[in-house]
């Protein structure tokens, strides 16, 4: 794929010849590499000289109204709409800056329709680059430095909230992503939703929403094509119905089932390609509902090599099938053997006698110790809980219902309640490729006291949580949930009622903090008890493996 | 091929050549028990060489000789599925078993050679109880012609301290041997800290005579690097999370597991060092630092 109907334009970086020379296969990362150049350059070109239009491909976009009027945006914010480098034989190579014989017609206007009606087109071509595999909001940097040239690293969008141009580009990127242009009439918009409320400095460029004012009202009918099962979806996760990792994971793939199921291919289209285009404006959608976890992104990335590794030959109802089972065994394989493995390797560890001090409510540590009940162990669990979630309520209500005796105490007693303790148990929203453990606010606090007191601290985790991120330190990225939340009403006095009038008063509701690999003992995955530190190792065999 | 001749050709191997690891005499009663073994399945080769290993165990209750025993099967065992017959099977096994014996043989020398260069002229090293791969460390730089002393603790309460402190003698080494409550007295006149392993452990941790403990940290405290030589057959798939999570059956010596009724009467012999207390472990398959063990036990192990 790598040498194709490029022919030299007379831009060509070094680069990207270099890359060609340098190997048959480019990496993915390359190739994303390579595109941002080809419209870094293309960009400066266009400043110059004009565009003809070879691109035959009819071009009413209703985004060529927008363009004029915003700033152009200087490149695409996401790896998704890329030039197409290589191949793409049937477009007649819009990327290739075409020999300067153009009319002589330097409006700004035509070259910014020209520019949409590119940038719309490669949006479309999408699917052939198969495993561009991110999701569109959060751009970029999961792309590693290339070899080949030192290129500016962007910052994810998702996290630049308080840079004004970086909003506008959003907005206009929520515009673009939209379904093929055969029917002009089904063009998705995503709306952009906004924040709510003074944001603490220190988190200011994060996105904070407020519950009250979910993404559905702002979706007008019937111009908004977004499929029923996937704006329930969204609507669950805004308002917090659908809560947990695991829980959101399959909520997401049997949703993206539905999908499937109702979906037809279009004529003169193929499954492989237009599927994962289809997706696309679902994933933002969802993403502006409420920020993708890491296992999400995960299951995506799955779903859509899959996707895209479907031959074409297949017959739609075969390839819908296949798919089909496909998500089917990875829920069952990642998700619930994994949790039979974990489960045995943590019945190994778990002594009669035992005091296990548990956070939260994680879906995997709660069936853990169920089993361990089941398999007659004697032990007797302490469950710790905080605001303004209150999920341990939660996990006690399920582990009391099993018969075992607990212990419900709020997070500021933990200091006091653990020389009682034996172990503690924790689960994790995502394993850092650096060790470090994303999880439930809270959770490093309990493993920095259990460090103190010499109590050790296991944390299990499938590993198909398991990132290639790294973070040192909750700040960098994190969600931002309802500020107002945290306002109680206690006997009949709600104290922050007006906390928006205060000017000097900010309400601060974060969802996960990250834990590092100093204060954790061991980390139970369903390849077996491995130190917090071989997370990395973990992933290249398993990198290997695919 | 019955339990006692087993067990009587391990003791047999054992004295044979004291300075041998119970391990690699483990490995070489287990390759005489395939040779003679007269199995017609493979699944039935693998039950009767894993009832070898627990008789083995019973015979010495130390860690090495169930990792040593449970690496022989992985080793051998990645052939069951190329050959059809069983026999020519069996016979690549042999072979296989015979480079495993002569690899884990060469071991020793290679773990000397990367450690005497962390001993320095003019060095005090002080280390634990009876340790034939520390003496064979010391061996070398003796040879290296360096100039180092040594304090050993007694290690009660089998004294064999004692005994390696008679090795040292004999290569003209100076040594002292000091309490087992002597070693926090110690450590300030003392440069570094060397001590063998009976077993590493999954988190890079290891299981050695009761003592190690101690003097890690206090050699922690004292900010003393902490130096571990083990070879490779040594690493175990344990992962134990305190003193009290090592499994009873490496604790006691094996005599004491069959007559005594309440262990917690008896005395552990061995205890769990955390990797954290440990700069860097010396194997043959190289100076790994605690968490890299979690990565070449994957590797051996996958």
């Amino acid at each position: 794929m790598a040498d194709s109907g490029e022919t030299g334009g007379p831009v060509k970086k070094d680069g990207i010849q270099q890359a060609k020379t340098e190997g048959k296969e480019l990496t993915k990362e390359e190739k994303q590499r390579l595109r941002k150049e080809k419209k870094q350059q293309k960009k400066s070109k266009e400043k110059k000289d004009e565009k003809a239009s070879q691109e035959s491909e009819k071009e009413k976009k209703p985004v060529s109204s927008a363009s004029p009027a915003s700033q152009p945006p200087t490149q695409p914010i996401t790896p998704k709409a890329p030039s197409a480098v290589p191949t793409l034989v049937p477009v007649p190579a819009s990327e290739t800056p075409a020999p300067a014989d153009k009319p002589a017609k330097s409006k700004a206007e035509m070259k910014a329709e020209r520019r949409a009606r590119q940038e719309a087109e490669r949006a479309s071509k999408q699917g052939k680059k198969g495993e561009v595999g991110q999701q569109a909001a959060p751009g970029k940097p999961k792309a590693p430095p290339s070899e080949l040239q030192p290129v500016v690293k962007r910052l994810p969008e998702h996290v630049q909230v308080d840079n004004p141009e970086v909003l506008k580009k959003l907005a206009k990127k929520l515009e673009r992503q939209q379904t093929p242009e055969y029917n002009a009439a089904t063009k998705v918009k995503i709306p952009l939703r906004s924040d709510y409320g003074y944001k603490v400095s220190l988190f200011s460029h994060l996105h904070q929403y407020s519950r009250k004012a979910p993404l559905t009202q702002q979706l007008s009918i019937p111009s908004t094509v977004i499929h029923p099962a996937i704006v329930r979806l969204g609507l669950q996760y805004s308002q917090g119905i659908v809560a947990g990792s695991n829980a959101r994971s399959v909520a997401l793939l049997h949703a993206f089932k539905q999908v499937i199921r109702d979906y037809t291919t279009p004529p003169n289209e193929e499954l492989s390609r237009d599927l994962v285009n289809k997706l696309k404006p679902y994933i933002s959608f969802l993403n502006q509902c409420r920020p993708l976890s890491a296992s999400m992104g995960n299951a995506i990335k799955y779903i859509k090599k899959e996707i895209s590794n479907i031959p074409s030959q297949c017959k739609e109802e075969e390839a819908k099938s296949k798919l089909l089972n496909c998500i089917d065994r990875y829920i069952d394989e990642k998700i619930n053997l994994a949790a039979k493995a974990i489960a045995k390797s943590s019945i190994e560890k778990i002594s009669d006698g035992d005091v296990i001090l548990v956070y939260g409510c994680s879906s995997l540590v709660n069936h853990i110790l169920c089993e361990a009940f089941e398999k007659n162990r004697k032990f007797r669990v302490i469950v710790v809980d905080s605001r303004p979630r209150l999920e341990g309520r939660e996990a006690l209500r399920r582990l009391v219902q099993r018969g075992i005796s607990c212990t419900y105490v709020l997070i500021s007693a933990v200091s006091y309640i653990l020389p009682e303790v034996s172990k503690v148990f924790l689960g994790a929203h995502a394993l850092l490729a650096n060790g470090y453990v994303m999880s439930r606010v809270g959770t490093s606090q309990i493993a920095l006291v259990a460090k103190a007191f010499n109590v050790p601290v296991l944390v299990c985790c499938e590993t198909y949580k398991f990132c290639e991120r790294v973070q040192t330190d909750s700040f960098v990225s994190n969600e931002l949930d309802d500020p107002d939340d945290l306002i109680v009403t206690r006997k009949g006095k709600t104290q922050l009622e007006h906390w928006q009038e205060v000017p000097s008063l900010g309400l601060l509701n974060l969802v996960y903090d990250v834990t590092p690999p100093d204060f954790v003992d061991l980390v139970i995955t369903d390849l077996g008890m491995i130190p917090c530190t071989s997370v990395p190792v973990v992933l290249r065999v398993k990198n290997v493996d695919q | 091929i019955k339990k006692d001749h087993l067990v009587e050709y391990f003791r047999a191997q054992m004295m044979k050549d004291p300075d041998m690891a119970s391990a690699v005499a483990a490995i070489r009663t287990l390759l005489e028990f395939l040779k003679r073994d007269k199995g017609e399945t493979i699944l039935g080769l693998r039950e009767s060489l894993t009832w070898a290993t627990d008789c083995l165990t019973g015979v010495d209750s130390s860690v090495a000789v169930s990792s040593g025993g449970e690496l022989f099967l992985r080793f051998i065992s990645l052939t069951s599925l190329e050959h059809q017959d069983l026999s020519r099977c069996k016979k690549v096994m042999e072979e296989r078993g015979e480079l495993f014996l002569e690899k884990i043989s060469m071991s020793r020398t290679k773990v000397a050679k990367l450690c005497h260069t962390f001993i320095k002229d003019g060095a005090k090293i002080l280390t634990h109880s009876y340790s034939r791969v520390v003496l064979r460390v010391m061996e070398k730089a003796a040879a290296e012609k360096k100039r180092f002393s040594v304090y050993v603790t007694e290690s009660q309460p089998d004294s064999a301290g004692r005994q390696m402190a008679e090795a040292l003698r004999k290569l003209n080494v100076p040594v002292t041997v000091v309490l087992d409550a002597a070693v926090g007295y110690v450590l300030e006149k003392v440069d570094l800290v060397i001590v063998g392993a009976e077993g590493v452990v999954e988190s890079g941790g290891i299981i050695n005579k009761i003592g190690t403990y101690q003097m890690a940290l206090c050699s922690k405290a004292h900010n003393k690097p902490f130096y571990v030589v083990a070879e490779s057959f040594k690493f175990v798939r344990l992962y134990p999370l305190n003193q009290q999570d090592v499994p009873d059956k490496f604790k006691y010596k094996a005599d004491t597991l069959k007559t005594v009724q309440n262990l917690s009467e008896e005395h552990p012999m061995i205890d769990y060092t955390p990797p954290s207390l440990i700069t860097l472990l010396f194997t043959d398959l190289g100076v790994l630092t605690p968490s890299a063990v979690s990565d070449e036990l994957i590797k051996l192990y996958l």
